[in-house]
């Protein structure tokens, strides 16, 4: 019961000619983010796992087909927490599919799903529904989390032992808070009894209805309806104490504020089974990139400033802040062409996040194997897996990629069916040139 | 052979000899209960009035049988559609009562500590017939000697309590009953039913319902109290039952001859299969019933002889 995600995640091996053929990827630079180390060497891939690490670059191996990386990083694959799927009810904003390909694209080779869809996934059997969705169509490895609450309403909990029985790997309520504090305990008094994961979204419900940005210079001067910074601390330090109260295994799904940071440090210190998480574009973007009413800037929570930007980039170095996600939001234009305060929330990510994070790299901010802790290491182990290792015998889940190679982002272009990105038009550095999925290339085949 | 007590009020004031002998004088009323002449006067001149200010059919019936088969003169007060809905506070009904003069008063109420309460000012026996989550006496005591007649003793035995712990009345009357008589208790159901502080109970607490039956000599199942929950303490009724009703394959876990207890009224499918709850090899829920008249009748002679003892009180 401890760790529910590793005996149901679905393996991922489509029966193709390459399944049983070793391949040695030689020449490459390894990003291993247990060891903290980026070093040159060959990885060989056979069964789905890694067979061996080399420390030299073209090492002698009979019966495998050699790829030579030239130099380029191979790093464990992204583990995504927190992609919404448009599958049930809104197919045309995002299906397995497609998200399966667009993951594949940025070197994500595990999606992790959110319950927010229209039919909100809180049933066994809607979550079997879309689990066999994923199996047919989704071409990365794909876990359901499961709505806390019926309807996502906060008035009761879900069926949290049949849903982890039938795969869910964690469960939350997404952007919805529980604000009702009895519900959320009972929730998590019954979460711990089962050894759930509970991910929830740190946020004082009063203080953020209605906000579209963050309360501030920027907020007064567009006269947008903002939500306080605090509100976020304030939603910790309750979950926090209930966390106390109940010892339930807690994940904060967003930290985006310097205010909340100091809460997550003593909830660790005092030993209390809590991580964080934060977004692509929290660590990339700030309040000011709103500009004139740039509604694919809108994600919740809302961009903050640019100190606690600095603040939560600093977080995911030392490593207060465990895990970076995309919060890939798939929207279409009508839901975006609208005025700031109508306009939906969120952003896709699940193709650009790599190339906009490596803005980090370049900038000498975060070096890549630290970027890669909180991209593949962190994740996997917060919900049990073995990926996001480079070992031998972890899974060969992995993305080789070149972080140097300049390009400008076209929206038009990309995987998901939904076009929404921050980024269109962005000069990025990085390019994915290949992802594999349980040994199967996935992306940037000949 | 000793009783001291002027009120039956909870199990928690009881000492061991006690509970020992109010369970042998009960025995002598199932023996009673069982012959074709039922009477006895032991009660004779004494009037009982029986006063539920919550809903109960059994629990008010089988104290009226206890009452007029020891010959007393037994009135039922349903309290719900009476004064109290004309606005009486709980003391004042007392007052009220003593001008009545009852020898034997029992009482329910949806709130804890309200008949304690009600004992504090009337001049009579009270006898708690369940007080809101806190104490149900007679219910205990009634579970004591079914247990101990199909067990041949009441101690070191390996007891489960099962389900909703939380709300439950009879659950704490019999964690304090069975371990003032040296049993193993063990509670077991949803954390958000069962709260660790009972933990600090002597008992232990488990969430998997199979660990918690493993070797048990009685498994008693508590009643889901879907009236006393506001809401979110199970997900559906469904998985409840997965998880922690009692089927057989959850009781093979118990010791063979283990047997099954439930307080009454049922719930089918939510807490106990029903087959589990009919078979007349593990199932002892009709005896209970039977026990708890046996009980009730001990429980109101003993007060009545502590009662004739004292002098008589003030008759204003």
């Amino acid at each position: 019961m401890t760790t529910p995600a590793a005996t149901s995640q679905p393996t991922k091996a489509p029966s193709g000619p390459m399944t049983d053929i070793s391949t040695l990827i030689t020449n490459a630079r390894l990003i291993d983010p247990e060891a903290g180390t980026t070093r040159e060497g060959a990885v060989l891939l056979t069964g789905g796992r890694i067979a061996e690490v080399f420390d030299t670059p073209t090492p002698e191996v009979t019966n495998a087909t050699i790829l030579d990386a030239n130099g380029a990083f191979l790093a464990p694959g992204i583990v995504d927490i927190g992609v919404k799927v448009g599958e049930p009810g809104e197919r045309h904003k995002e299906s397995y599919k497609t998200a399966g390909l667009a993951a594949a694209a940025g070197g994500v080779t595990t999606i992790v799903t959110r319950p927010d869809t229209p039919t909100p996934i809180d049933t066994p059997e809607v979550l079997s529904f879309i689990l066999e969705r994923a199996e047919d169509d989704s071409i990365v490895h794909t876990l359901p989390m499961a709505a806390l609450t019926k309807g996502r309403e906060g008035r009761e909990m879900t069926e949290l032992g049949f849903l982890l029985d039938a795969g869910a790997v964690a469960f939350t309520d997404c952007d919805h808070v529980v604000s009702d504090t009895r519900v959320l305990q009972r929730a998590m008094s019954y979460a711990r009894s089962l050894g759930a994961l509970i991910m929830a979204h740190p946020q004082e419900p009063g203080l953020s209805k209605g906000a579209a940005v963050t309360a501030g210079k920027f907020a007064t001067l567009r006269g947008l309806p903002s939500v306080s910074p605090m509100a976020e601390r304030m939603g910790l330090d309750r979950d926090i104490a209930l966390v106390e109260m109940t010892g339930v295994r807690y994940h904060a799904d967003q930290i985006t504020t310097s205010r909340a940071l100091p809460a997550l440090e003593r909830a660790k210190a005092n030993g209390f089974d809590v991580t964080a998480g934060t977004s692509m574009h929290h660590l990339t973007l700030n309040e000011l990139d709103v500009a004139d009413y740039r509604t694919f800037f809108k994600v919740k929570p809302p961009l903050r400033s640019e100190d606690d930007r600095q603040a939560t980039v600093e977080a995911i170095r030392s490593g207060l802040i465990d895990i970076i996600g995309s919060f890939h939001t798939p929207q279409d234009e009508e839901s975006k062409r609208l005025p700031y305060e109508e306009a939906a929330s969120g952003a896709v990510g699940l193709e650009t996040m790599l190339p906009v994070l490596l803005r980090l790299y370049h900038s000498g901010e975060l070096d890549l194997p630290t970027l890669f802790r909180a991209l593949s290491l962190n994740p996997a182990k917060r919900l049990g897996l073995e990926a996001g290792r480079m070992a031998k015998g972890a899974p060969a889940d992995l993305v080789l990629f070149d972080a140097d190679k300049p390009l400008v982002l076209d929206r038009s272009r990309l995987q998901s069916k939904s076009k929404n990105t921050p980024f269109d038009g962005a000069r990025l550095q990085g390019k994915v040139l290949g992802t594999w999925v349980a040994g199967t290339r996935v992306y940037g085949g000949a | 052979m000793r009783f001291d007590q002027r009120h039956l009020l909870g199990i928690e004031p009881l000492r061991p000899d006690e509970i020992t002998t109010l369970l042998d004088l009960a025995d002598q009323y199932v023996t009673l209960s069982r012959r074709r002449e039922k009477h006895s006067n032991v009660l004779a001149g004494l009037t009982q009035i029986n006063m539920f200010f919550e809903n109960s059919t059994r629990t008010q019936a089988s104290f009226e049988i206890a009452g007029k088969r020891l010959g007393a003169d037994v009135m039922n007060m349903a309290m719900q559609a009476s004064s109290i809905k004309k606005g009486e506070t709980l003391i004042d009904t007392a007052l009220t009562l003593n001008a009545m003069h009852p020898d034997l008063l029992v009482v329910r109420h949806p709130h804890s500590g309200a008949v304690d309460l009600l004992s504090q000012k009337v001049h009579c026996a009270v006898l708690n017939a369940g007080d809101g989550r806190h104490e149900h006496p007679t219910q205990a005591l009634l579970d004591a000697l079914t247990i101990r007649r199909a067990k041949g003793r009441l101690h070191r035995l390996n007891i489960a309590i099962c389900g909703d712990i939380a709300h439950s009345r009879v659950a704490r009357s019999n964690i304090l009953l069975l371990g003032k008589m040296e049993n193993r208790i063990r509670l077991v159901g949803p954390s958000t039913l069962v709260p660790s502080t009972f933990g600090e109970f002597g008992v232990e607490i488990y969430d998997d319902m199979r660990e918690g039956l493993k070797d048990a000599d009685v498994v008693m199942m508590l009643r889901l109290q879907k009236e006393r929950m506001d809401g979110g303490f199970i997900p559906s009724e469904r998985e409840y039952f997965y998880r922690w009703g009692l089927d057989a394959e959850k009781l093979s876990h118990a010791k063979p001859d283990a047997i099954v207890m439930h307080p009454g009224p049922m719930n089918r499918g939510v807490e106990i299969d029903g087959t589990i709850a009919d078979d007349i090899n593990r199932s002892v829920i009709q005896e209970q019933v039977e026990m708890g008249v046996a009980v009730r009748m001990a429980a109101m002679d003993l007060l009545a002889r502590n009662l004739r003892a004292r002098p008589t009180e003030l008759s204003a």
